[in-house]
């Protein structure tokens, strides 16, 4: 199982592999640039545990942990 | 007839929070005309330009990230571009976040349009330190880029003459060319050919973008007017596509995205600039104790002022239409016509303006929360509950503010992208227990309630806390319904930008919410008027000759009466009352009142209280001044006591009296429940674009209220009370 941008922790980089939401949620966050070699990081947790935020192409991005959990990461290797 | 020609038309499209609508005002000078699109409840604003030689309309397109649209919301700004007389769009792209902005500008460059690129907020760029060259930029998307400050007004004398450069026939530069997979290009092949039947006459560059457009926007959406010939061929094409292991979807956009990286390759010098100051804020404002603590202060904020705040305007607008009443009583002659003034169209003016503070202060406390970036930390903090009942984070601010008063609530519910989830909420919150409800509440808890205690606390207060309470799990439960039987569909996608913070404009957050009052003074104004006019006619016709007679006679006999001036006036002021109680009992609001009586017996109340009700459609509040008419009181008020006694002493038919604690219970959960407001349904109209969601919101509540009150008043009796 690869890991998910839920698994993420805080702070660590990764790179997108695959988007598996539903079609129009994929095309959404495609077009958004989550693409599959794009470089993201998790920034933070929302207090209340859910949504999660993300770094990405010089913006921030939040989404659900249902979501994230359908998006495969490769995580880089600690710097 | 030169005036009243279509000056040709130029869009202002943009990114969310790219500053697009900060550029609008600037360039139009606030001097805009808000309509609306065809068929959907998105706002047109636009506003008429001079540029060089000739006119042209300015139009500011809602934000959006990408011309793909699923939806026929999302699908405006495409028909804009294709079907008006679009000359050419002005793409507004944030200069600190460039490759989604410039992903939009790519689209539309594609689609053959003339485009400018405006790169706003140039000053926060330089100031991160990051250096664009906007020279090449140009070269590489064949379109003038022009840098600005929107804020600042710098550089809008250069982007009008790139704009009047724009709109001269096509100087023939290369434009933006992004290479797609030799399979993809076999598709758009292949579906070509089917487009230029649907749009003949249209240049062979522009049936490519067509194409490519259908393909990634087609299947699964509710988009309108796309032929079937259309839409069987992006079927059959997708399906073989699929057939073969790829994904048309992500073919199409990392194409663009693969073009758009090696373009700023060579444009951009340094990555990722986040401001350090605005993480630093984030790091506050989003942490998990003091995140939530600043977050509860801005929410109590927001509601201390729609609630207390407000309160000295709207009783300023009570007496400046109280004294418009009198003045008008003074100068007409007593008689229906001196009533329709008075109680019907000053009354009716005064019920629609008496909004206007409320609606100016949410909209600003909004405008500021969303310019300044902290609405979109708003959603972040409570999304987690809001996804329980199957509502968007954004939701949020629209119910709290149903508290004060659903009509500015509803109007905020706009901050809602999709317009299924913004229809959900503008449906469930008018069970929000608003302001209105408060002074039945104290007049109910106050007649039945009067000195008694369960256990530590006063009757009162528990009733008052359980109204409350009730209001908020109904609403969210009422949301929850709604979702899963009247409006189906996915639960709401939670996919949000989180702009960097920024200090707001006083002068759009004024300019912005000014407009919307506009809007809701002109839109729902007219209803609410028309509505008071109605309401004011079925409780005074049709006058009864007998009755005025009868009081003529009894004002002679107190006349001749041995009393003493005071006195007289007493007996004269009481008899005024109890002529209007007998002229109200005979109205054809008096009569529905008695004629639904057998109806509401079963939930504790009698003809009365039914002809209270039908009053209190203006506003709940009227409820109260309708019973002290009712009862032969004249003018009273929730803390009056002679209406409280008037309300202990009346008696069913049988001799039982009407006003027992339970039938009180049954009263205040009819009015939490019940939709009695017509200002309501005026602003539902207004936002919803139809008659059909008010009629809907209006059956389901009284429905409800019906049966809760039934079970409440039967379940009661059952049980002993009573």
């Amino acid at each position: 199982m690869k890991p998910s941008l839920a698994d993420l922790p805080v702070g660590q980089h990764a790179a997108i592999e695959s988007i598996d939401c539903d079609r129009s949620l994929s095309r959404r966050l495609m077009e958004m640039g989550l693409l599959p070699g794009t470089r993201v990081r998790v920034v933070r947790v929302a207090p209340l545990g859910d949504p999660i935020e993300l770094r990405l192409r010089n913006y921030s991005l939040s989404v659900r942990r249902a979501e994230a959990a359908r998006i495969a990461v490769s995580p880089e290797a600690a710097e | 007839m030169r005036d009243s020609e279509t000056p040709p038309q130029v869009l202002i499209a943009g990114n969310p929070n790219c500053g697009k609508s900060t550029l609008f005002n600037a360039l139009s000078g606030g001097s805009a005309h808000v309509g609306n699109y065809p068929g959907v409840t998105v706002d047109r604003t636009s506003a008429r330009l001079r540029l060089g030689e000739r006119d042209v309309e300015l139009v500011d397109v809602p934000g959006m990230y990408s011309l793909t649209a699923s939806s026929p919301e999302e699908q405006l700004a495409v028909n804009a571009l294709t079907e008006g007389d679009t000359r050419a769009v002005v793409c507004v792209v944030d200069a600190t976040t460039l490759e989604r902005g410039l992903y939009l500008a790519l689209q539309l460059i594609e689609s053959g349009v003339s485009v400018v690129i405006a790169l706003n907020m140039m000053d926060s760029a330089e100031r991160l330190g990051l250096r664009i060259d906007t020279e090449r930029l140009s070269q590489l998307f064949g379109s003038p880029v022009v840098p600005v400050v929107a804020t600042k007004r710098r550089g809008l004398d250069t982007l009008l003459a790139a704009l009047d450069e724009a709109l001269a026939p096509d100087s023939g530069t290369k434009k933006a060319n992004v290479t797609y997979p030799p399979e993809l290009e076999a598709d758009v092949a292949e579906l070509v050919p089917v487009i230029a039947q649907w749009r003949s006459g249209t240049a062979p560059s522009q049936l490519r973008a067509v194409a490519l457009w259908c393909l990634l926007s087609l299947g699964e959406d509710s988009l309108r007017g796309v032929p079937d010939d259309v839409r069987n061929a992006v079927h059959r094409i997708r399906e073989a596509a699929t057939a073969q292991g790829r994904n048309l979807d992500l073919e199409i956009i990392s194409s663009r995205y693969v073009w758009l990286d090696g373009a700023l390759g060579e444009v951009c010098t340094t990555r990722d600039p986040r401001p350090s100051w605005s993480e630093r804020i984030d790091r506050v404002l989003t942490h998990p104790v003091v995140g939530l603590v600043v977050f509860a202060s801005v929410m109590f904020a927001i509601f201390e002022a729609l609630f207390a705040g407000a309160e000295p305007l709207i009783s300023a607008i009570e007496r400046l239409t109280g004294f418009m009443q009198a003045q008008a009583a003074a100068i007409l002659p007593p008689g229906v016509l001196q009533d329709l003034v008075v109680e019907g169209i000053i009354a009716g003016v005064g019920n629609v303006i008496v909004f206007a503070p409320q609606i100016l202060m949410l909209f600003l406390f909004i405008g500021f929360l969303e310019d300044s970036g902290y609405l979109a930390r708003v959603a972040f903090v409570i999304d987690r509950v809001m996804k329980g009942v199957g509502l968007h984070g954004k939701a949020f601010v629209p119910l709290l503010s149903g508290f004060a008063c659903a009509v500015p609530a509803v109007m905020a519910t706009r901050t809602i992208e999709r317009r299924r989830d913004r229809l959900v909420t503008m449906l469930a919150l008018p069970l929000m227990s608003c302001s209105a409800r408060l002074p039945i509440y104290i007049l109910v808890v106050g007649t039945v309630f009067a000195g008694q205690s369960l256990g530590w606390f006063s009757a009162g207060a528990v009733a008052l806390f359980s109204m409350y309470t009730l209001s908020v799990l109904v609403t969210l439960a009422a949301a929850a319904l709604i979702r899963r039987t009247v409006l189906p569909g996915p639960a709401p996608t939670f996919v949000l930008e989180m702009p960097p913070y920024r200090w707001p404009s006083a002068q759009i957050l004024w300019i912005n919410a000014w407009r919307r009052l506009r809007i809701f003074l002109v839109d729902a104004g007219t209803i609410i008027l028309a509505m008071t006019i109605l309401l004011w006619a079925l409780l005074s016709f049709p006058k009864s000759a007998e009755v005025a007679e009868h009081y003529t006679a009894e004002r002679e006999r107190v006349q001749q009466m041995a009393l003493s001036d005071v006195e007289k006036a007493d007996a004269l002021r009481s008899l005024d009352s109890q002529e209007a109680a007998d002229q109200l009992a005979n109205s054809l609001g008096g009569r529905f009142g008695h004629a639904i009586e057998p109806a509401l017996r079963p939930i504790g109340f009698d003809w009365q209280i039914g002809v209270g009700i039908i009053g209190a459609f203006a506003a709940r509040e009227v409820f109260i001044s309708t019973l002290g008419v009712v009862f032969g009181i004249g003018e009273a008020d929730e803390e009056n006591t002679p209406l409280r006694e008037a309300l202990r002493d009346a008696r069913h038919a049988d001799g039982t009296p009407v006003m027992t604690p339970l039938s009180g219970v049954s009263l205040m959960i009819f009015f939490l429940l019940a939709c009695q407001c017509m200002s309501t349904i005026a602003v539902v109209r207004r936002e919803s674009g139809s008659w059909k969601w008010p009629v809907f919101l209006f059956s389901y509540m009284t429905v409800l209220a019906y049966m809760a009150s039934l079970a409440v008043y039967q379940g009661g009796q059952l049980l002993g009370f009573g």
